[in-house]
């Protein structure tokens, strides 16, 4: 039988995210963007357009494209460094990550463009593809495309039998006699609206639904934090 | 939304305001962007470093990975520049394999260092023949508004001074323990990427100059003068006279760069 988790290796409530910096507009040349910063793990997103699409094949006459790319750092994992470029693994985030985002938008506002996200992570430690998504929700508000709500994307899980959100690095592999199971969750506050979903390990249907809950508390206080970042950035301009 | 075209047809426009020594940015065609470094913004890496220039932003990050040394210099270590130019950085760049530009400034970056003598590379040899610490260093503008080699070049001296070596534990890094050594440089080669547009000659390019030179002269100086490497580009030629002005004119200001370095 698993080892029961009663205290937290940094000290966190077991419903308490890692410390959040958000910031809005931080790269110059892209249209929106975004630092997302959540324990020690640091996604930066940026979006270009919406923008004429190349190659122009690829252009819908009834609406527009999202397209997210997801990349780490060659040094940003732990450990050895990583070969740049993408591969399955990265190819397979941005395609969830681009599924996460897309039920905000109204790509049909947006006709023959391609939005583009790109999220890029110098840091990370654990809950890199939710950094993400929170970067790029921030980034795409950022860039004025107009969006129903924001999404904030969490990890939950259970690391023995407890419930716990936001795992680090050092949750997902505990040790020896201890199972985790990692669910990233994406969601829109407004709604409840779960947009990404995804889990490793082994848990009951139960457990899921309740770390889902969870999970929504947790979207709610991100969201805050992705909107706090916007509105430092424009309080002053509207003035 | 389409910065390039508007740009295309104003180079004599461009080149009349630094014939008057007033750039688009206001600056003097001898005049450099300031800079700051930040260092420590990733902690994954072995040593870091975010160098801002005017508003090109990039990020260094140094990585030791053990590995077996070359046969024919089996007590040296190695150093290994990379630069990414990534779709975040701007809005002409396109994902995919490394371009060439990319693997140009990787390149001159890497010449600059190595050439200089810079690295001790035996310093990094653990056991001749078996095993050595192989160092990489990847450059990755995340806003590129020009003058990537030059700038680069300084983060990536400044993030290698920052970057401590993992602990070797029966034989494996062990990243999570870093020692207090850290990487030393004997020289700190900064160069300067001289630049020419029509009869002019300028330093410190923004991305919309570069996209409008002629030609340009990268001379990478070392703290005694000394020139370590060189790499011309850009499809026109320059005269003797206009060389020696670039060379003087790297010499001089390779010296304001370094003074950034901590």
């Amino acid at each position: 039988m698993a080892e029961k988790y009663t205290k937290r290796f940094d000290g966190r409530k077991m419903n308490e995210t890692r410390p959040i910096v958000a910031k809005a507009g931080v790269i110059k040349n892209a249209d929106g963007s975004a630092y997302f910063k959540i324990g020690d793990t640091i996604a930066y997103a940026a979006v270009y357009g919406p923008r004429e699409v190349f190659p122009r094949f690829m252009q819908n006459p009834t609406k527009g494209i999202l397209r997210v790319n997801y990349n780490m750092m060659a040094f940003s994992g732990p450990g050895e460094r990583n070969r740049p470029g993408p591969n399955r693994r990265a190819k397979e985030i941005s395609l969830v990550s681009e599924k996460a985002l897309l039920p905000v938008l109204d790509l049909e506002k947006y006709p023959n463009t391609v939005i583009d996200v790109y999220i890029e992570l110098p840091q990370t430690d654990a809950g890199s593809r939710c950094a993400g998504i929170s970067a790029a929700s921030i980034a795409l508000a950022d860039a004025g495309v107009e969006m129903k709500d924001m999404v904030p994307a969490v990890a939950v899980g259970m690391v023995g039998d407890t419930p716990v959100v936001d795992l680090s690095y050092h949750e997902e592999q505990p040790g020896d006699d201890m199972e985790t199971v990692d669910i990233p969750i994406a969601m829109v506050p407004s709604t409840g609206e779960v947009t990404l979903l995804q889990m490793d390990g082994i848990t009951n249907k139960d457990s899921i639904l309740k770390v889902i809950e969870l999970a929504k508390d947790a979207c709610v206080v991100i969201a805050e934090t992705q909107r706090a970042a916007l509105r430092e950035k424009y309080a002053g301009e509207s003035k | 939304m389409n910065k390039e075209s508007q740009m295309s047809n104003g180079k004599e426009h461009m080149i009349k305001a630094i014939t008057a020594d007033i750039r688009y940015d206001g600056r003097k065609k001898d005049e450099l962007r300031p800079v700051s470094i930040e260092y420590g913004v990733s902690t994954t890496a072995d040593g870091s470093a975010k160098i801002t220039c005017g508003n090109t932003e990039i990020i260094v990050g140094v990585s030791l990975t053990l590995g077996t040394p070359y046969s024919d210099r089996p007590d040296e270590g190695t150093l290994m520049v990379s630069c990414e130019l990534l779709p975040i950085a701007h809005p002409t760049i396109e994902s995919g394999p490394p371009s060439i530009n990319a693997i140009e400034i990787s390149r001159v970056i890497d010449r600059g260092i190595r050439e200089s003598g810079a690295m001790d590379v035996k310093g990094l040899c653990i056991e001749p023949g078996v095993k050595v610490w192989m160092v990489s260093v990847d450059v990755i503008p995340i806003n590129h508004d020009g003058n990537l080699i030059d700038i680069g070049s300084l983060g990536a001296i400044a993030a290698i001074t920052k970057t401590l070596m993992p602990k070797i534990e029966d034989g494996v890094a062990n990243y999570k323990e870093k020692t207090k050594n850290a990487l030393k440089l004997q020289h700190t080669p900064v160069p300067i990427t001289v630049c020419k547009m029509g009869d002019q000659i300028f330093v410190d390019p923004t991305k919309e100059e570069e996209q409008n030179l002629d030609a340009r002269l990268t001379i990478a100086v070392m703290e005694d003068d000394n020139i370590c490497s060189l790499q011309k580009g850009g499809g026109a030629g320059f005269t003797s006279e206009e060389l020696k002005i670039a060379f003087e004119l790297a010499v001089a200001k390779s010296k304001e760069f370094r003074k950034y370095l901590a």
